[in-house]
């Protein structure tokens, strides 16, 4: 057991570090500004040319095969610089690699890891959230190609995608778990309208619906084979859920280095229970580094696709939640007084958390009934 | 980095996990069991786990706070009621005085059993202030700080006649109290205890106090789980409603985060500079005596009326978490220290 960095890792981290210094784009929080995105493809390019993205993956697709834990040196550097956190898209990586055919795989990963072509996820509906496999979107077979005609929802960037990671039904005849196959889906086609959401903070960059209205997709675009949806969904979902794959605790360590500041600047004028909510914030973000630290290490023995990314999306949850509350009860009245208040745009993102990826109760019942062996 | 056990590591851990599955606590009748009880003892002292913070020969413990956590963590797992916490830390400071302990010795602990105890007095006599040994079964001595106005050294009461009175509320480590103005024998030759020492000797109680945490956690979980899959109401057992479920998902992951810090703040006790340490343990500590209390009330809950009486060994995890979580300081305590560190002195 040791936590301290190899001699590969130091490299890497002072390496990282230097580049850095001279290339943080400053950009706002994701969680809290459009501004975000409107640049985040930039900095997802700027990464993956200095050669910082991708650390864990397959070289023949841009990627450097380094051990997982060098995303943690990564996320550690991208915290302590207060820039912003790595895109998250190691959960498509998954499920292409596990599932796609080889074909799939060189025409497709090179371009999302280098972000030359940009992803979103069409899975949930308005009548499949939780259960999703009660999804109605359907892909009817036409020639050599797919039909596809339905309502997605909760789609993050479908504005700016190029490509959609669409679940849909290709056989209404069998059970609703086994009748749903995946698809890479051309997003620039007439016969596909986006339709923004406005989030709860105000953030309208981020969330979206998709109406699909006989948009077509080649049968060579499927992801895994016919009726493997559901699988190819389940492994994204367990990937969707590990803060090792997401990045996330750097923009938690983000924001409780800002509340910090805020509350040093002026100790006396913060009272006792809101200092305490800023030192939990801070011990939740501590360990929700440490808890990665450990699952990328365990992942040296290889990567595991089983239930456990459930634990580890309820403690991230707990941890973006532990922060939301502090930045509210640091912020005070100027959360309701102060229209432009940043902390309240936190606090109000953070409820997503338990929500987005599969709720908490989802979360539970799968650890319950896969890990205690209670169902 | 790598997080992982070493293979000697994994290897110590199974061993542990296996000695204190046969000799520790399954029910709240195994605690008058004796020649178990002794068999415990035994088997823990011929292991070589209590001189684990021995000096090795150049002033270093023989094994690292990670070895010493991983055999607190098995012990609490099975709610082992023979010493280990106590004579280990007791030998960790006699080791920073360059002294060897000839007898059984645990530590004392100060009325908020949040450090050390203390004793006033000279290098010939001293006497100590109210302290509690904790950890005292089958303990000779227990040891005190001697503050005698130039530097700390270490001095021994003798718990004898004391060891027959009052044991405390956790039923598995016995604490015994010992009153003001009890004598204290100086220790001869004790090197002078550092306020770097006592940094180090926090971060070591705090980070084993955690692994003890967890490992009663993944006990009384286990127990729990158990109970709820036997326990049958409306005619399906108790765990399949989702309510009870729920409680116990999230009493799992708590376990989990509570696991991953408190293998940190192990690891950093010998590795780290002492500060450095020290916030590590807090941290850890924080999070683990929050986690532990939530987790054994969950255990007590599900339990349902059971869980309320006296035979049902819940209560033997949860008085052991109470114990666990005040020593050298509980949560709320490190979490205003933290506080302090990080946002300026209120």
């Amino acid at each position: 057991m040791d936590y301290r960095d190899s001699h590969e890792e130091r490299a890497f981290r002072a390496r990282f570090r230097a580049w850095l210094a001279e290339n943080n784009p400053g950009l706002p929080a994701s969680s809290t500004d459009d501004a975000y995105w409107q640049r985040q493809a930039e900095w997802h390019t700027a990464l993956y040319r200095a050669g910082f993205f991708g650390l864990s993956w397959p070289k023949r697709y841009g990627g450097h095969e380094l051990p997982t834990v060098f995303d943690v040196i990564l996320d550690e550097e991208v915290a302590r610089a207060s820039a912003p956190p790595r895109p998250s898209l190691g959960y498509l990586v998954q499920g292409l690699t596990r599932h796609a055919n080889d074909i799939i795989k060189d025409r497709f990963l090179p371009g999302l890891i280098s972000g030359q072509e940009r992803w979103c996820q069409g899975f949930s509906e308005p009548d499949a959230g939780s259960d999703l496999a009660a999804l109605r979107t359907t892909a009817i077979l036409d020639g050599d190609e797919y039909v596809i005609d339905g309502h997605k929802i909760w789609t993050s960037y479908s504005d700016v995608a190029d490509w959609c990671f669409l679940l849909a039904r290709t056989d209404a005849t069998v059970a609703k778990h086994k009748g749903l196959t995946a698809f890479a889906v051309p997003m620039n086609q007439a016969a596909i309208e986006q339709r923004p959401l406005k989030m709860i903070n105000g953030i309208t960059t981020e969330f979206g619906q998709v109406m699909f209205d006989g948009a077509r997709v080649p049968a060579a675009n499927m992801l895994g084979d016919p009726g493997e949806g559901w699988r190819v969904a389940m492994t994204i979902v367990s990937h969707e859920r590990e803060p090792g794959e997401l990045g996330y605790q750097a923009r938690y360590a983000k924001t409780v280095k800002e509340l910090e500041k805020k509350v040093a600047a002026a100790p006396e004028s913060f009272r006792n229970d809101v200092r305490e909510s800023v030192a939990w914030a801070y011990v939740q973000t501590e360990m929700l580094r440490l808890h990665v630290c450990r699952r990328l290490s365990e992942r040296l023995d290889g990567v595991d696709h089983g239930p456990g990314g459930s634990i580890d999306k309820l403690l991230m949850t707990w941890t973006e939640q532990s922060v939301g509350a502090a930045a509210v009860a640091v912020a005070g009245s100027s959360a309701i007084t102060d229209s432009e208040n940043v902390e309240l745009k936190t606090y109000l993102y953070s409820r997503a958390q338990s929500v987005m990826g599969g709720t908490s109760q989802i979360q539970k019942n799968i650890i319950a009934g896969r890990i205690l062996g209670m169902a | 980095m790598d997080t992982r056990d070493t293979p000697e590591q994994a290897e110590l851990r199974r061993s542990a996990r296996q000695l204190a599955a046969n000799l520790g606590v399954r029910s709240v009748g195994d605690l008058d069991d004796l020649d178990r009880r002794a068999r415990l003892a035994a088997a823990i002292t011929d292991a070589g786990w209590l001189e684990l913070r021995d000096d090795s020969g150049d002033g270093s413990p023989l094994a690292s706070a990670v070895e010493a956590a991983i055999v607190a963590d098995a012990l609490a797992n099975a709610v082992a009621d023979a010493a280990f916490l106590g004579p280990l830390l007791a030998k960790d400071l006699a080791r920073r005085a360059g002294l060897e302990l000839p007898v059984a010795t645990t530590l004392a602990f100060n009325p908020r059993l949040d450090g050390p105890g203390t004793a006033t007095g000279s290098a010939t006599s001293a006497t100590a202030e109210a302290v509690y040994a904790v950890d005292a079964r089958g303990a000779a001595e227990a040891l005190v700080l001697i503050d005698e106005g130039k530097g700390l050294h270490l001095g021994s009461i003798t718990l004898g006649s004391l060891a027959e009175t009052d044991r405390g509320n956790d039923l598995t480590r016995a604490v015994l109290t010992i009153p003001t103005g009890t004598a204290v024998r100086p220790l001869a030759g004790s090197g002078e205890i550092s306020s770097a020492d006592l940094v180090q000797l926090q971060a070591l109680g705090l980070a084993l106090t955690c692994a003890d945490l967890v490992g009663g956690m993944r006990g009384v979980i286990d127990v729990s789980v158990e109970y709820v899959k036997e326990r049958r109401q409306y005619g399906v057992a108790v765990g399949s409603f989702q309510a009870v479920q729920h409680l116990l998902a999230e009493a799992h992951v708590l376990m989990e985060g509570s696991l991953s810090v408190s293998l940190h703040a192990a690891w950093a006790v010998d590795a780290l500079e002492p500060s450095a340490a020290l916030v590590a343990a807090r941290i850890a500590k924080t999070y683990c005596a929050r986690a532990a209390r939530t987790i054994n009330e969950t255990a007590v809950q599900v339990h349902g009326g059971i869980g309320n009486t006296w035979e049902c060994i819940v209560h033997v995890y949860l008085r052991r978490a109470l114990l666990s979580s005040l020593l050298f300081g509980d949560d709320a305590a490190q979490l205003n220290a933290l506080a302090d560190d990080r946002l300026g002195v209120h």
